[in-house]
């Protein structure tokens, strides 16, 4: 009964994207023969003019440029002409280490906050305060205090990606079960041993939806952080092809920068999954 | 069964309540055990009976008054007063052995994990859930939860038991089994049992004494009943038990009217001499504390006019 379901979702899956593609590669193509000049100016004007082509690229271009870049992904030409898998890696090890460096703040951070109440009303306006802001908005301030544009890009990261995690460990840690710490009280539990086998056990699914929302921002930020920065990185590579008006470079970006995304929030899912207890 | 062993003397509760008044859920309750006994309190809900437990548990502390257990007053939650919750509590990450050898290696912090698991394994076989070990909360019913902990509390062999109606939530059958596994392992091991309850039955079948509280707030305690029906007592016969019908009618007609209207209808009530009540035998007395006590004679049919 699944597994049909399961069977009939992907078959529509399928017809969708071949739909789209379909749709995608009629719109796109050339119409023929669109206006008569001279060869020299015909040359001069491209396919767009003579044949009616559109200027955006179609599934066909973008396979067979994907397919270039699938084929060599790691090659290094020179800063603005590096392989996509360099690009997707420093874009994933960025966002990595701001991520890191933010659960490692966030969460001893938002265990403290949530055992206790009077830090949690203390700090709660200051973080009601800095969790709107904009990451980018710390961008020019972390290049004139930093000065160095590529732990600016991870400082924006940690910024971002620390306010979802740290307020749902404070909101986990904060409402754990009474009952369950009562069992840890009537047995003379200690606080130490009391915060790791039963509030960390208990708040751990609400902080790895805090790290699995986290890790989505992260990604989101990155690209245009990278935009911003300059140099290396995905984000940085959209802007480049953008300004050597490459759209099917453009488009492939766009595409792997949803699949990384997708993978990166897959993983989290799996550890969110590892930790949920059924009650 | 002269001795306090656990003495709970002018305690009292009060909430902060609006308008910078008090509310008061009891104030100047006294009530004492003696070791080995097994004790149900009765009354309505808002009595405060559950903060009276938790108050001896440690969980909660009195506005007034103080608990004396062993001969020591009480501060806190302690290993010698296990708690078995009316929701059960376990930790529903942790698999049925993992709950009972959580609450044995908080007991004995230098035992090695096959004394643990050993110990914790001989109270579960104890309830009775062997080759249940290795399943988590969540894949057991709502009895066999309520088995672990009783196991869980019985395995750091405390001194005494509090339960939070332990059975409320679990259907007739069930309940009757628990009671039963209760009942035979208290007076096995000579547990010392402080329960909450809302089940005149239940009461009438595992207590000793039944201590019956009025309505709150400004609850007192109104009477102690000592229990008539023989220790060895059955389940199944228990109704055929001359006084039994006695017992429970005055259990019942305290909770459906003198629950309501004891303060007004006994202006000299003596929190600190609680009339104990035996039904259908005069002449017997128990002095508690020493001073001598009020008692109050229910006439029951006199045994030997059994059908």
């Amino acid at each position: 009964m699944t597994s049909s379901l399961r069977l009939r979702a992907g078959l529509v899956s399928i017809a969708l994207l071949a739909a789209f593609l379909g749709i995608w590669h009629l719109a796109t193509r050339s119409t023929g023969t669109a206006a008569t000049m001279s060869p020299e100016y015909a040359k001069l004007m491209g396919l767009t003019a003579t044949q009616g082509k559109s200027a955006m690229p179609g599934p066909l271009d973008v396979g067979a440029k994907l397919w270039e870049h699938l084929k060599r992904p790691f090659y290094d030409n020179g800063p603005n002409d590096k392989g996509l898998g360099i690009q997707l890696a420093y874009s994933i090890a960025r966002v990595g280490t701001g991520y890191l460096l933010a659960v490692l703040v966030a969460i001893p951070l938002g265990f403290l906050i949530g055992m206790s109440p009077l830090l949690s009303k203390a700090l709660d306006p200051f973080i009601q305060v800095l969790k709107p802001i904009s990451p980018l908005a710390w961008m020019p301030l972390a290049l004139y205090t930093i000065k160095d544009s590529s732990i600016s890009a991870i400082f924006v990261i940690f910024i971002c990606s620390i306010w979802p995690m740290l307020l749902n460990t404070v909101f986990g840690v904060a409402s754990v079960r009474k009952e369950w710490i009562n069992v840890a009280r009537t047995l003379e539990v200690g606080t130490v041993r009391r915060a790791f086998t039963v509030i960390l056990p208990a708040a751990a699914p609400t902080i790895l939806t805090g790290m699995r929302i986290s890790i989505g921002i992260a990604w989101l930020v990155i690209v245009a952080a990278e935009m911003l920065v300059g140099g290396t990185g995905i984000g940085y590579f959209v802007w480049n092809e953008w300004n050597n008006l490459s759209i099917t470079n453009v488009i492939i970006a766009i595409l792997l920068i949803g699949i990384v995304g997708m993978l990166l929030d897959q993983i989290l899912a799996r550890f969110t999954r590892m930790v949920t207890f059924p009650e | 069964m002269s001795d306090k062993f656990i003495s709970i003397e002018a305690i009292a509760k009060r909430y902060p309540g609006a308008g910078g008044a008090t509310t008061t859920v009891f104030e100047n309750l006294w009530l004492s055990m003696a070791r080995g006994e097994f004790a149900c309190v009765i009354g309505h809900s808002g009595c405060g009976k559950t903060t009276v437990l938790n108050i001896l548990a440690g969980l909660d502390a009195p506005s007034e008054g103080a608990v004396i257990v062993d001969g020591q007053a009480i501060s806190g939650t302690s290993l010698d007063r296990a708690v078995i919750f009316q929701s059960h509590a376990l930790l529903p990450w942790r698999t049925v052995l993992g709950n009972v050898a959580y609450a044995v290696s908080s007991k004995w912090r230098s035992w090695d994990r096959a004394k643990v698991k050993a110990h914790a394994q001989s109270f579960i076989d104890l309830v009775g859930l062997t080759g249940s070990e290795h399943k988590r909360p969540s894949e057991l019913s709502g009895g066999m939860k309520q088995r672990v902990g009783i196991a869980r509390a019985l395995s750091i062999t405390p001194k005494m038991m509090l339960m939070d109606e332990p059975f409320s939530a679990l259907d007739a059958l069930t309940r009757g089994t628990l009671q039963d596994e209760v009942r035979r392992i208290c007076l096995e091991t000579g547990q010392t049992a402080f329960m909450i309850t809302h089940d005149v039955d239940e009461a009438i079948y595992l207590a000793d004494k039944i201590f019956l509280m009025t309505n709150g707030p400004g609850a007192v305690l109104a009477e102690v009943v000592q229990n008539p029906l023989p220790r060895d007592r059955g389940r199944t016969d228990l109704h055929r038990h001359p006084l039994y019908y006695a017992l429970r009618n005055h259990i019942i007609d305290f909770l459906v009217t003198r629950s309501k209207t004891f303060t007004a209808e006994t202006p000299g009530h003596d929190p600190r001499n609680v009339p104990v009540v035996h039904i259908g035998k005069p002449g017997l007395t128990i002095a508690s504390n020493g001073e001598e006590q009020r008692q109050t004679w229910i006439p029951g049919p006199s045994p030997g006019l059994t059908a």
